[in-house]
Order: structure tokens, then C-alpha cells, then sequence
């Protein structure tokens, strides 16, 4: 039998990067605590590592983990390193060097920059969606715990998803984004579109209708499937 | 503290200040000292309804101006002690009110030792009906069996939880309840209606009373006498059981189903 008592082995995780191009500790903590105050749950606690590419001068790292100690979230190292004594100096502040497993493959690309994480921002909302109200998510979907009713209306720049009965007005890809779609447990709706091709209800009968569908844009026409 | 109920629709004419005034005499006959507001400045009614309107000297709108004090407007009914109607003015319009004056009126009522300060709302979404609902604790949500009155109230439902005080300073929602007057359960067979469970499943709040349409409504306004004082009659019955629930008692709802007749009536009709 093998030593039990302990294993290393090499695990993949996601970890969230933070993008820094400010050297001033100060408005990275300011811009960081704007980024938390929009999804506070999501960030309690979430191991960070840093990414100092975009970094033009170097930047203190002691005080750059304290701050983020200090935003309740973990360091746990950074990477996007250009020299040694960069290096050194995060080790000093006690943060693990990381290389990025597409950097440490082929080394310097040239001309290539890092592909921007896309911004996505979904809304959520709990609850029913009342007669003559109207919730917009931009750049992102919009996510529905609850019934829309009559006279209600929904809009997301990307899709839009009713756990509930949707009988109000939903508007997917309001920006012309035709991936869009629309899922509802129960289709009763006064209208749907998504990226500008809508149909009335009159036009989502049987064997649609008060069903779980999922609602796409196929050549040009929008295509129900039941769910 | 008191508890601050608004009777509330969007919709005009679906018996909203009928609700109010037998309601807030429901709770005054259990011995809980209350006062019902009427809110429709301009279109007085409520006075009528609980057979006071000649002895109204001054209203809400004298208070608000200072021409008068709240002992000086109030009302006390005379059949039912407890009871107390704040009737509104006749000849003003609603912008006669404003949050401030209308919060120191339901401040100083509730510093007179009111229990329940019901507010009748005028119809619509406007400045009256706004300000009838923005300092609710609860909102009694007026609604007929009929597509019109249910997308009203939905609206309505959307503005409690968005444009009241308890919404704008994120306190603890408004308790909402669901009160379907005019029901008629015959028409719900024949599908002339919308069932109970129809308009539940579009509004989602909790029920408070189901009052089934009855001749006794008509005659108790024309009298001036809420139809809860007339205990023979069924939606008097149905409003006892309502203000039963909304003090926190259990009833079974009753008047859901057609009468079956009986095999006189059958022989000479009804």
C-alpha cells in the first residue's frame, strides 16, 4: 500500500482574475468595491488572483492583497508578470506567482492581446411582474422567478426566461442580437421578439399555447419548440 | 399602532366603498376603534354609503387647511360604536392633498387611539389614489370576476410595491389581499365568469373574502346602512367572515357554489 497520509495532485479550478491598469491602490479599491456593491453574493469570499499585464509602472503589492483582504475577498496570487524583481516583490507580499496557462505554453505572442473577458450583465427579478411594469436588462438577460402578467413587459439585450406563466410582452435581443431566445414555463403571451422579428399571441396558438416553450430566431422567422 | 388599511382597485365601480364601509363597521362591531377615510375628494360618496351625509360640517380637506380640527370632522356613527367616518370634500379636487398633510392626519388619528384607519380609495392611478395607498401597512385589493377589473388590480398591485412609502424606503412589503366582490357563481359555471381560481392564478396574493352579488348591496347603499349590518343576507355574512380574516381569524369561504334549488323553487322559480 501506498503513503496514505497525504496526495498532491493537480487540479484545474476557475478562479476570478481581476484586471487591473491602475497602479494607484486607492481607485483600484474604489472601482473594485463598485464591482461588489453589483453582485455582493457572488463576490463574498471568492478567491482573486490579479492580473498586472495591462500595468504600465509597478504597484505595491502589500497593500494591493490588504485591500482586497480588507473587501472580503482572498488573493491568492498574480500573474501577467513581466520581470523578476515584479516577481520577488509578490512573493515578498506573500501572493503565489501564477502563469497562465496560455502564456506559459508559447511565450511572448506578439501583437496578440488577451481576449477581454465579455461583460455580461443579467438581471434577476423575484416575484411577479405586475400590469404596466417594464424591466430592461442591457448587455445581458433578463431571468423571471414569477409570473409576468398581462400588460407587463419584459426587454433583454440577450435572452429572456420566465419561471412562471408569461402573459405580458417579451423582447429578446432588443439590440438585434439573433441568438437571442425566449424560455417560459407557460406561453399566454400578448406578444414576443427577439431581435426585432414579433409575433402577437394570436399568431401563438396550439399546440404552443400555455405550454413550456423555448422561443428562437431560425432564418429569419421565430421558431417555437416545446420544451 | 394603529394599522393603516387601504381599500384600493384602479378600477371605479367594482365596490370599493361599499368594501370600505362595511369593513371598517365589521371591525368597529368586534370593538376595535376605527376610522374609514374617504380619499375620492371631489366625488364624495362615502358619506352616503354610511348614511351620515347630513351631519357632515367638515371634511378632510377643512383638516388638511387648518379651517377645522379632527375632532371637529370626524363622524361617530351612531349605530356602531368605535366607528368614526373622516368624510372628504365635495367641492375640491385632489390636489388638495399632499404626502405631508396626509401623513400628519393618519399621525394624529393613530395619537387618538385609532386601531384601524381603513382608507377608501378613489378610482384610478392618480394623484388621490397614490396618495390613498402610500402610507398603507395593507391594501385591500377590490376586484370583480372580469378581465377589465383583475388587469386593474394587477396594476395596482404593481404600484403598492413600487410607488408606497413601505416600497420607497425598502421596509417590509405592504400586505396585500385579494377581495372579489360581485361573484356570481351561476355565471362562473356557464363560463360567463371568472372563477375564483381564475383571478388567483393572475393576481397570486392571498384571499380575504369572496362576496357573492346580491340584491342586499344595492338596497343597503340606497339606505345608507353597510350591508354587514344586514345579517340575513349573504354578502353581508360574506363580509363578517372577510373582517373575521383580516383579524387573523380562520373561516371557510362560502357562497363559492350555486345555490342547488330546492324543489319549490324549482316548481315556482326565484
Amino acid at each position: 500500500m501506498a503513503e496514505r497520509g497525504i496526495e498532491l495532485k493537480g487540479t484545474s479550478f476557475t478562479l476570478s482574475v481581476l484586471h487591473i491598469t491602475d497602479n494607484d491602490v486607492a481607485t483600484v479599491r474604489q472601482q473594485l468595491l463598485e464591482k461588489i456593491a453589483q453582485a455582493p453574493d457572488f463576490f463574498r469570499a471568492a478567491p482573486l488572483v490579479v492580473n498586472i499585464e495591462k500595468l504600465t509602472k509597478t504597484i505595491d503589492f502589500t497593500s494591493l492583497a490588504g485591500i482586497i483582504r480588507e473587501l472580503k475577498l482572498v488573493p491568492v496570487g498574480v500573474t501577467g508578470t513581466k520581470d523578476e524583481a515584479t516577481r520577488s516583490a509578490i512573493r515578498a507580499a506573500g501572493l503565489a506567482v501564477m502563469a497562465s496557462g496560455r502564456v506559459a505554453h508559447n511565450e511572448p505572442v506578439p501583437g496578440k492581446a488577451a481576449t477581454p473577458v465579455p461583460q455580461t450583465s443579467n438581471k434577476l427579478h423575484i416575484g411577479p411582474v405586475r400590469s404596466g411594469q417594464q424591466l430592461y436588462a442591457p448587455n445581458g438577460s433578463l431571468v423571471i422567478l414569477g409570473s409576468v402578467s398581462n400588460g407587463a413587459e419584459l426587454i433583454a439585450d440577450d435572452s429572456i426566461h420566465v419561471y412562471g406563466q408569461l402573459r405580458g410582452r417579451a423582447v429578446a435581443g432588443a439590440k438585434g442580437n439573433e441568438a437571442a431566445r425566449i424560455y417560459c414555463d407557460q406561453l399566454m403571451a400578448e406578444l414576443v421578439s427577439v431581435a426585432g422579428h414579433y409575433q402577437v399571441s394570436d399568431g401563438l396558438l396550439e399546440p404552443y399555447w400555455e405550454q413550456a416553450v423555448s422561443i428562437s430566431l431560425a432564418g429569419g422567422q421565430l421558431k417555437l419548440e416545446k420544451l | 399602532m394603529a394599522r393603516i388599511i387601504v381599500v384600493t382597485s384602479g378600477k371605479g365601480g367594482v365596490g370599493k366603498t361599499t368594501s370600505s364601509a362595511a369593513i371598517s363597521t365589521g371591525i368597529a362591531k368586534l370593538g376595535h376603534k376605527t376610522v374609514v377615510i374617504d380619499f375620492d375628494i371631489g366625488l364624495r360618496n362615502l358619506d352616503l354609503i354610511m348614511g351620515c351625509e347630513r351631519r357632515v360640517v367638515y371634511d378632510f380637506v377643512n383638516v388638511i387647511n387648518g379651517d377645522a380640527n379632527l375632532n371637529q370632522a370626524l363622524i361617530r356613527d351612531k349605530r356602531v360604536d368605535q366607528l368614526y367616518i373622516l368624510p372628504a370634500s365635495q367641492t375640491r379636487d385632489k390636489d388638495a392633498l399632499t404626502r405631508d398633510s396626509v401623513e400628519k392626519i393618519l399621525n394624529d388619528l393613530a395619537d387618538m387611539g385609532f386601531e384601524y384607519i381603513i382608507c377608501d380609495s378613489p378610482a384610478g392611478i392618480e394623484t388621490g389614489a397614490l396618495m390613498a395607498l402610500y402610507f398603507a401597512d395593507e391594501a385591500i385589493v377590490t376586484t370583480n370576476p372580469e378581465v377589465s377589473s383583475v388587469r386593474d388590480s394587477d396594476r395596482i398591485l404593481g404600484i403598492l410595491s413600487s410607488k408606497s412609502r413601505r416600497a420607497e424606503q425598502g421596509m417590509e412589503p405592504i400586505k396585500e389581499h385579494l377581495l372579489l366582490t360581485r361573484y356570481a357563481p351561476d355565471r362562473v359555471t356557464r363560463g360567463d365568469m371568472l372563477s375564483v381560481q381564475d383571478v388567483q392564478e393572475i393576481l397570486s396574493i392571498p384571499l380575504l373574502g369572496v362576496i357573492p352579488e346580491s340584491q342586499a348591496v344595492l338596497k343597503a347603499s340606497n339606505s345608507g346602512e353597510p350591508v354587514i349590518l344586514d345579517q340575513e343576507s349573504d354578502a353581508g355574512q360574506a363580509y363578517a367572515d372577510a373582517v373575521a380574516r383580516l383579524l387573523g381569524q380562520e373561516k371557510e369561504f362560502r357562497f363559492l357554489l350555486e345555490e342547488k334549488k330546492g324543489f319549490f323553487s324549482r316548481l315556482f322559480g326565484s
